[in-house]
């Protein structure tokens, strides 16, 4: 095990810059989430710390140890694959022997450390079958067990749940993360998907254009996205843009919001509210407490989705988001005449 | 519905057997006609294991054939190295000039033997090298390694390159990479491109028959000359040996790998 640090990382692809000075301490025995959309930099950054790309400005230490110098073999990790990459020529026990074999580990230790692994990834019994015999979920467990056999320092993983349907990924999800629990090795996850980061994570980094927008716990990110960016990227946000004035914005047709937080005065800045946090009122309704922000909207249209509801809601021309727990109570009509209420505390205001 | 298909199948078959026909008739012809005592081609056969013992005592024609084997396999073994080796060299790395040496690849095939014969005669002559069998094996090395190199590029176009990385990932070396992950894949591929090597050499007359001493040549070389000064059955004896040897070849071969598909 072993902390893995990126300091002041730059990666130039011709004049394009692929990452721009990126640090990022991965805490040891930690699972860490590096979140972007495509060409955030993250499988680049991902494919420096295991030695198929190098830096070009910047440095990577893995367990203190500065890597520049020591190709990917040497450098004592594992990896899954976005598609796997299980050797096709091998049966399943070759597979994830091989990393040990390479090393000239003895036999029967290779046997029973293989067998431990297959245990730990629940795949008993499968170990003479071939790669093309298995089915998805049982390939991801193979490539699991491959990479983690080694006791590697650090385990990669370049969005190995993608390749899966969504009712597979979701148990794959606690499943890697039990597996990751069990054997305590630091982990770096790379995916687009925000909720599979969320529920994963211990720590999320969020990139963006090669940059590090924000980085921290996922409760904590979700709670105080810094950006536009990072709020709409990691999760859901009704977005409101005005002039500000201490902790309020005054909108463009004159409404004041109130944030929880102050703004530098005079600018012109924006705050974020998750749809969840809003409520929905009639508008014959009581009127709410103090503390509380609200806005005069229509309900366009009401998705149901069993368990929830969300109302798309028009706004001075703005579309609005807003989920509602299905408690039973009878929805909102599409076309009717609503106020949306939710608490100063919950508008986060955006730098 | 019926009708269609059914027809053309008829002709389908009618095609094949075809092909089949003049493709194998000649063959079937010679071979019949290395086990007839008559050198005239008289009917009917008169059985006769005759040009066998004939050709036993022909060392020319023996040597000849000697050549030719121990040309062709050395040709092989070389060209199917390197070739191999050129191949993972243009599929792993980028280097200035890849794409003019990966286009020029192509032309040597497409060029006549009798230009290329011509062509390293020549420059055989200035720089040196001279005629032999020494000669003749530089020459069918370097006809031969296009075909290896192609043959092998194609099946290394499906060969995914995270096979490689997942394996230095887990700690292999380089050549571990290539023994374990890479070679095992590329192998139908290999085994194809040696073929080719090996029949481009064996069946080779024009490069031979330019870069051969009188003395010392090889089997197509010694059978055109053979021919020359008038036929003799014992052609067709060594003909049908070499027919039987490369034909098991063949079949073993196909046998063991599906070419372009998996093993």
């Amino acid at each position: 095990m072993a902390e893995v640090t990126v300091h002041g990382v730059s990666r130039f692809f011709g004049s394009h810059a692929a990452l721009q000075d990126v640090s990022i301490d991965f805490p040891d025995g930690g699972f860490y989430g590096l979140l972007g959309p495509s060409g955030s930099g993250k499988t680049t950054l991902l494919r420096m710390i295991a030695g198929f790309d190098f830096p070009d400005a910047g440095a990577i230490a893995i367990g203190g140890e500065d890597v520049a110098a020591l190709p990917v073999q040497r450098r004592r990790i594992g990896m899954v694959f976005q598609n796997y990459a299980l050797f096709p020529n091998m049966s399943v026990f070759d597979n994830i022997a091989f990393g040990l074999s390479v090393r000239g580990v003895a036999r029967k230790e290779t046997r029973d450390r293989v067998e431990k692994a297959v245990d730990l990834v629940q795949l008993s019994g499968l170990g003479a079958r071939r790669p093309h015999q298995l089915s998805g979920g049982q390939r991801q467990r193979v490539a699991l067990a491959r990479a983690i056999v080694t006791r590697p320092q650090v385990l990669l993983l370049d969005e190995p749940l993608s390749a899966l349907d969504k009712s597979l990924r979701v148990g794959m999800q606690i499943e890697l993360k039990r597996i990751q629990r069990e054997v305590g090795i630091t982990t770096i996850f790379v995916t687009h998907d925000q909720e599979e980061a969320l529920t994963m994570s211990d720590r999320i980094g969020i990139l963006r254009d090669g940059r590090l927008e924000q980085e921290g716990p996922p409760a904590e990110i979700y709670d105080n996205p810094a950006s536009e960016f990072a709020a709409t990227f990691l999760g859901d946000a009704n977005i409101f843009r005005g002039t500000v004035d201490g902790n309020t914005i005054h909108l463009a047709d004159g409404t004041c919001l109130h944030c929880r937080e102050a703004l530098p005065p005079g600018t012109r800045a924006a705050c974020a509210v998750r749809p969840e946090r809003i409520m929905i009122r009639s508008t014959a309704g009581p009127v709410e407490a103090a503390a509380m922000n609200s806005l005069p909207a229509r309900i366009t249209k009401r998705i149901f989705a069993g368990n929830s509801i969300t109302y798309l809601l028009n706004w001075q021309g703005e579309t609005l988001k807003a989920f509602a727990q299905n408690t039973g109570t009878t929805p909102f009509d599409e076309g009717a005449a609503v106020t949306l209420h939710w608490a100063v505390e919950s508008t986060i205001p955006l730098s | 519905m019926r009708l269609f298909p059914r027809f053309l199948n008829g002709a389908g078959q009618l095609y094949v057997g075809l092909v089949l026909a003049f493709l194998y008739l000649p063959i079937f012809i010679m071979v019949l006609m290395s086990f007839n005592a008559s050198p005239f081609y008289q009917l009917p056969i008169d059985w006769s294991a005759g040009w066998y013992t004939a050709l036993a005592g022909n060392s020319q024609l023996i040597a000849a054939t000697w050549n030719s084997v121990t040309i062709a396999l050395t040709t092989t073994a070389i060209a199917t190295l390197l070739g191999t080796a050129a191949s993972l060299a243009l599929y792993r790395y980028r280097f200035r000039g890849k794409k003019l040496l990966q286009a020029l690849l192509f032309p040597p095939i497409a060029i006549p033997w009798l230009i290329t014969g011509t062509a390293m005669l020549i420059f055989f002559f200035a720089v040196g090298i001279g005629r032999g069998l020494h000669a003749i094996l530089l020459g069918h090395v370097a006809l031969a390694l296009p075909y290896v190199i192609v043959v092998v590029s194609a099946r290394l176009q499906t060969f995914a390159p995270e096979l490689e990385e997942a394996a230095r990932s887990l700690g292999a070396s380089q050549w571990q990479v290539t023994r374990r992950v890479t070679l095992p894949w590329i192998a139908p591929g290999v085994i194809a491109g040696a073929l080719f090597a090996f029949a481009v050499s064996f069946d080779q007359f024009v490069v031979s028959y330019f870069l051969s001493t009188p003395g010392q040549t090889t089997l197509p070389v010694e059978i055109y000359a053979a021919i020359r000064k008038g036929f003799t059955p014992e052609i067709n004896a060594v003909s049908t040996i070499i027919i039987v040897l490369s034909m098991t070849l063949m079949l073993l071969t196909a046998r063991y790998f599906r070419f372009g598909g998996e093993k």
